[in-house]
């Protein structure tokens, strides 16, 4: 074990002409040859892996940075290689990007838009990061995204769902292969149709911040169209822990299925409390009382214990499926850590070596070269069958997952079941979409 | 000189030296080598620095001088950092005018809460504050994010009207704030052999206005109006037996402390357009005392060494990884150096706060005035012994140690 | 109406985990004069104590299952608790299943031990300083703690569920005449609201009826006079600061069902249980109780979607904005004292 850290610095874009009136020649050791930000130098580039490290979703974050080591160790040439062997692209060897050697630094988000800014500049200024990818909230990815945007490197967002990610707020900088909330709600509508019927009275607790509205605005749009009435959508406080007081009034509502647009520990508390209020075991309207989850995630799950049992939901990304690009990764990941990845990690994972591809196809890190080979780009073999990096807004399209909360679980990894793998055909939309409208990619940056 | 004293003058140069370069002062090992994951500076950590830096001479206006402890002052940095926001997005993406109005508006923020919780004191005040503070954090993060745009934090985007200026640069990016034309995030980076030392525009800026908030700290701390606040401190019943309001002085201590906070924010926001709600909230609040206790309270330069030393630790110690510590230990033989890493590993990297929490700890148990005793202490030990021990890379954070106080 | 019952229930149910806590902090800030921002972190600490013992007792070997198969392709490995090995397969399964009322007997050594080397250790030493030193002292303290709890059980919330007959809920309604599911609510809400009137209950029958306790009184009341009496204050301060953490603690264990505890629960509620204390007047306990029932039931109403509907986003706020009403027209809370925090 003797790995050297090298945070190389790569030299800085403005005004090196400038610069060279302030410098002592013989020690200065500018480059014109640079065009865009922290253009490698020397033999290794190094990424920058920005996860919350500490606040609720530090678990979450840990599993995504064991997914990026996992990734580096792959591209350069380590392990087993991982999805490398799976993925349709072949232009990766194994031996780092582009011939250098792959190299990262790691920051804490927090959770927080202000600190996760300010541990990618860091790693922009500091570190001389070409890549910052990570994050597991859209508020985050949206801000890094800005600023990755400004500062002229590429952004390959960690688990964001809301629809602003790559609606609204979208940049020609960025790019998201997790899906959004609008594909949760096109998937799910038709198998919430199925197996509970098209006659349902639906209550919403909704969290009160974007992303919430995004999958309510989604969620209610999709289960409308089936012919289910929305009998109420009420906002919860981000802060709230205890959701007792929001959940007494559903049963006398009328309503008889409780949807619950709450992630991470809101997720839990409030379908623990849901629980709690025997929601489950009831009959309204001479129907059973149903809760879903629209967005699953199976790490947070496990908070929820026993409760998660039969509810439905979507994900993006689940260790049990059994293509082969999801079995070498979960081989690979287990092998290493001793247990299955999560989603986030599965997402983190990905956007690592498409990154990787991507420039290695463009045979360059400029920002602009590596935004124009991810664009339009179809590629199989990673997990969610053939996708799609649409180029008018940066969005994966891909399969979809609906699942359920499993009632016999093996393990404790063994949360959820898959339901059905939703093809992509169905939860396509138009880049103008009304729930996408509003933004725009601008150009792309290189910092040049 | 600059009508203060001599020791308050060697003081001030002392700081403004310091200011200048602290390039070179953060940046003591050579970029290449392993202790560079200390180096402190790079421009975001440096503008931070001297921007928490006045947020914290602020706050020690009002609690340093007249022990009123506000447990809110978080909502100013956050009200700052909106107006000046908006204010690039709808006037210009000039710094100036954006720094008034986050000054103007933190103000008339300042005025009413002030004016509301100054009715209490002690800790019924600080919970006022507190509420006041937390209840701007929760609507600004849910019910007005049209205003605040919430949960992302209110961004520059590429339709902003923008009445003297442009929409978007020529080839579609936004437009970069400036002063004057000087941008605030363009710097250059000087190489000397091994070493890089950057010089960043924003932190220049941000550094003489912090020199500028400085000096006019000084001088409120020896004005009759600081001595007027000291003794609502230490005597309140007594000034209204002698027949003088104390309300008044109060007001107008909490709304220029205010008004630094909202000097902080809008610099805050000069050097990265970006507006989050966390800003806000109570932890942020609650920072801000600390930064002050840390460095310590009612003095002049305590308050800038809590805030570099908190910031410090947030920025450098949670980008520290397993990997990184490996590369350091790396001379030790492999059982022996997993062992070490497992030791560090809890106090790196996710572990920051733990070191953080440890460290308060730590200071407030033995060093009750704070780093500034801290300094006190070492610079007696240092007269006593005359010799010069090269400080470490930790104790960097407490560099600036005052000559007198 | 039922609408109302149903959230005075909810408000009760919050306003007890307010109320035990704050009802600690007073008790270590009127006895002792200590701001205590560490009593969050004794709360989690206390549901912590929970998910150790129901981790003791579902301590497991590993057998391995031929005929399944991990998610490696392993054969899979089920553990077998030892508590099912030495009671047999039923009562040790019912062992578990009242892990968490079991291990209020677990965490209140636990919490006492844990209060009283906090006060000998640390807080002692902090009687004379002021209390901005000694919010610092216990912020950090806190993180260290919640830090330590984070390293040791990771940030996700950990399920810890009640014993199998206290869950699902009961239909109150139908006791009271109103229509099947009007009003029903969760067993386990009922039992915490039950502990939470017997433990605050205890707490000032001790303080009340007991020499002890009467010393303690007398002690809040003046310290210096007390210990002139040549009556050894400092020992019974320790005393009532460990009592304190078992309180904060208790309230703890007995909220893990509620919800599942995770790292920085004692945060979250920090704030809230200051709010509470300095609503309720410092250094009154019959105060800090009172307003913790009284905002607990005051935030389900704001709830309401009928609120709601009138006031967008009046849940946010509030608890900050009764608190700001009540300290302006009521200068030390509820019922606090004069002179105390006020400088």
């Amino acid at each position: 074990m003797s790995k050297t850290i090298l945070s190389r610095r790569g030299l800085l874009r403005t005004g090196a002409i400038a610069g060279a009136g302030l410098a002592v020649p013989t020690i200065f050791t500018a480059s014109s040859a640079r065009a865009f930000t922290n253009a490698p130098s020397g033999g290794a580039v190094t990424l920058g892996f920005n996860v919350p490290q500490t606040g609720p979703y530090a678990d979450e974050g840990a599993d995504e940075l064991r997914a990026y080591e996992l990734a580096v160790e792959h591209l350069n040439g380590g392990g087993d290689g991982g999805m490398l062997g799976t993925f349709s692209s072949k232009a990766l060897e194994g031996t780092g990007i582009n011939g250098h050697k792959v190299e990262y630094v790691t920051g804490d988000t927090q959770t927080k838009s202000d600190a996760a800014r300010a541990s990618a500049k860091s790693m922009i200024e500091k570190d001389g990061a070409i890549m910052i990818t990570g994050g597991s909230s859209s508020g985050v990815a949206v801000a890094v995204q800005g600023l990755c945007q400004e500062a002229g490197v590429i952004f390959m967002a960690g688990l964001t769902h809301s629809n602003d990610t790559t609606g609204k707020d979208k940049k020609a900088n960025g790019f998201r292969h997790f899906f959004n909330a609008y594909m949760s709600g096109a998937a799910l509508a038709p198998v919430l149709g199925d197996q509970y019927g098209t006659d349902r009275k639906a209550y919403h607790l909704t969290a009160d911040y974007t992303w919430g509205w995004t999958q309510e605005e989604s969620i209610k749009a999709a289960t409308e169209a089936l012919g289910w009435e929305t009998v109420e959508t009420v906002k919860t406080p981000l802060a709230q822990t205890d959701f007792s007081s929001y959940i007494a009034p559903v049963l006398n509502s009328g309503a008889d299925v409780l949807i619950l647009n709450h992630y991470g520990g809101n997720m839990v508390n409030s379908l623990t409390n849901a629980v709690q209020f025997g929601l489950r075991e009831k009959q309204v309207n001479g129907k059973q009382f149903e809760i879903v989850v629209p967005l699953f995630s199976r790490l947070m799950a496990r908070g929820a214990g026993e409760n998660v049992k039969g509810i439905l939901g979507s994900t993006n990304w689940h260790w049990s499926l059994q293509d082969e690009g999801s079995k070498a990764f979960v081989k690979s990941f287990g092998t290493k850590y001793g247990f299955p990845p999560s989603q986030a990690a599965h997402t983190c994972y990905v956007q690592t070596l498409l990154y990787a591809d991507a420039v290695q196809r463009a045979g360059s890190f400029d920002p602009c070269a590596v935004a124009e080979a991810l664009e339009g780009y179809e590629f199989d073999g990673l997990g969610n069958g053939p996708t799609l990096y649409r180029a008018e807004d940066h969005q994966c399209f891909k399969d979809v997952l609906v699942v359920r909360g499993k009632e016999n679980p093996t393990s404790e990894f063994d949360l959820l079941e898959v339901v059905q793998v939703t093809p992509r055909g169905q939860v396509e939309y138009a880049p103008d979409h009304p729930m996408f409208a509003g933004g725009a990619l601008g150009s792309c940056n290189s910092g040049a | 000189m600059l009508k203060l004293g001599k020791k308050d003058f060697t003081l001030f140069l002392v700081v403004a030296v310091l200011a200048i370069f602290a390039p070179f002062i953060l940046n003591p090992f050579p970029t290449d080598s392993a202790m560079a994951q200390f180096n402190a500076g790079y421009p975001d950590l440096m503008q931070r620095f001297v921007i928490f830096g006045i947020l914290a001479i602020g706050f020690n206006i009002l609690f340093g001088l007249t022990g009123y402890l506000s447990f809110g002052h978080a909502a100013f940095l956050g009200v700052g950092s909106y107006s000046a926001v908006w204010m690039f997005k709808l006037l210009s993406m000039n710094v100036i005018p954006a720094i008034v109005l986050s000054m103007i508006v933190s103000g008339l923020f300042a005025v009413v809460i002030g004016y509301v919780s100054l009715r209490r004191s002690g800790i019924y005040f600080s919970i006022l504050t507190l509420a006041f503070a937390q209840m701007s954090y929760n609507l600004a993060y849910s019910v007005l994010t049209p205003i605040t745009n919430g949960e992302t934090g209110l961004q520059i985007t590429l339709d902003d009207p923008r009445i003297l200026g442009i929409t978007a640069t020529a080839d579609g990016g936004i437009p970069v704030t400036n002063l004057f034309g000087l941008e605030m995030r363009s710097f250059e980076t000087w190489n000397v052999g091994p070493w890089a030392f950057q010089f960043s525009v924003g932190y220049y800026v941000a550094a003489i206005i912090m020199l500028v908030s400085f000096y006019v700290a000084i001088r409120i701390f020896r004005s009759p109006f600081g001595m007027m606040l000291r003794a609502i401190k230490s005597n309140q019943n007594r000034l209204y037996y002698t027949g003088l309001n104390a309300r008044p002085y109060t007001l107008a201590a909490f709304v220029i402390s205010g008004m630094y906070a909202g000097l902080a924010g809008g610099l805050l926001a000069c050097m990265d357009p970006l507006a989050g709600a966390e800003r806000m909230q109570w932890t942020a609040s609650g920072e801000v005392v600390l930064m002050t206790i840390l460095g310590g309270a009612g003095t002049l330069i305590g308050p800038v060494l809590g805030a570099g030393f908190i910031k410090y630790f947030e920025n450098i110690f949670s980008k520290i990884n397993d990997q990184v510590v490996h590369g350091w230990v790396s001379f030790l033989p492999d059982g022996l150096e997993d062992v070490v890493v497992a030791i560090i590993h809890p106090f790196v990297g996710k572990g920051w706060h733990l070191t953080l929490g440890l460290l308060f700890m730590l200071i407030v148990i033995f060093l009750p005035g704070g780093l500034v005793e801290g300094g006190k202490r070492i610079s007696a030990l240092v007269s006593s012994r005359r010799n010069h021990n090269a400080g470490d890379a930790e104790a960097q954070a407490a560099r600036q140690q005052p000559p007198a106080e | 109406m039922d609408a109302i019952i149903l959230q005075i229930l909810n408000g009760l149910d919050k306003g007890s985990a307010y109320a035990l806590i704050a009802l600690g902090l007073t008790l270590i800030f009127g006895t002792l004069g200590v701001v205590n921002f560490a009593h969050g972190a004794l709360f989690m600490i206390g549901a912590f104590c929970a998910v150790t013992f129901s981790r003791l007792l579902t301590l497991s070997h590993q057998v391995v299952d031929e005929t399944r198969t991990d998610f490696l392709g392993n054969p899979l490995k089920v553990d077998v608790p030892y508590m099912h090995d030495l009671f047999g397969e039923g009562t040790g399964a019912a062992i578990i299943d009242w892990a968490v009322p079991l291990s209020i007997l677990f965490s209140i050594p636990v919490m006492i031990a844990i209060g009283v080397i906090m006060e000998r250790g640390l807080i002692k030493h902090f009687y004379k300083r002021p209390h901005a030193d000694q919010i610092l002292v216990t912020f950090g303290l806190a993180i260290v703690l919640q830090e330590v709890i984070k390293q040791v059980f990771g940030a996700n919330p950990i399920p810890t569920p009640a014993p199998e007959v206290f869950r699902g809920s009961l239909d109150f309604g139908v006791l009271l005449g109103f229509d099947p599911n009007a009003i029903i609510y969760p067993y386990w809400r009922l039992v915490y609201f039950g502990f939470a009137a017997v433990i605050i209950g205890a707490v000032f029958a001790f303080l009340q009826f007991t020499t002890f306790g009467m010393v303690v009184r007398a002690g809040m009341a003046d310290r210096e006079t007390v210990g002139l009496l040549g009556i050894n204050i400092d020992k019974r301060f320790t005393i009532m600061f460990g009592l304190a953490a078992a309180v904060a603690g208790l309230a703890g264990v007995m909220y893990a069902p509620i919800n599942s505890p995770n790292y920085h629960m004692g945060m979250d509620f920090l704030v809230l249980s200051f709010v509470v204390v300095v609503v309720g007047g410092m250094g009154s306990l019959p105060g800090a109780v009172l307003a913790g029932f009284l905002l607990g039931i005051l935030e389900s109403f704001a709830s309401m979607n009928e609120v709601k509907s009138i006031l967008p986003g009046i849940d946010q706020i509030i608890i900050y904005l009764v608190a700001i009403i009540i300290l302006l027209t009521r200068p030390r809370g509820l019922m606090g004292r004069k002179g105390v925090m006020e400088d």
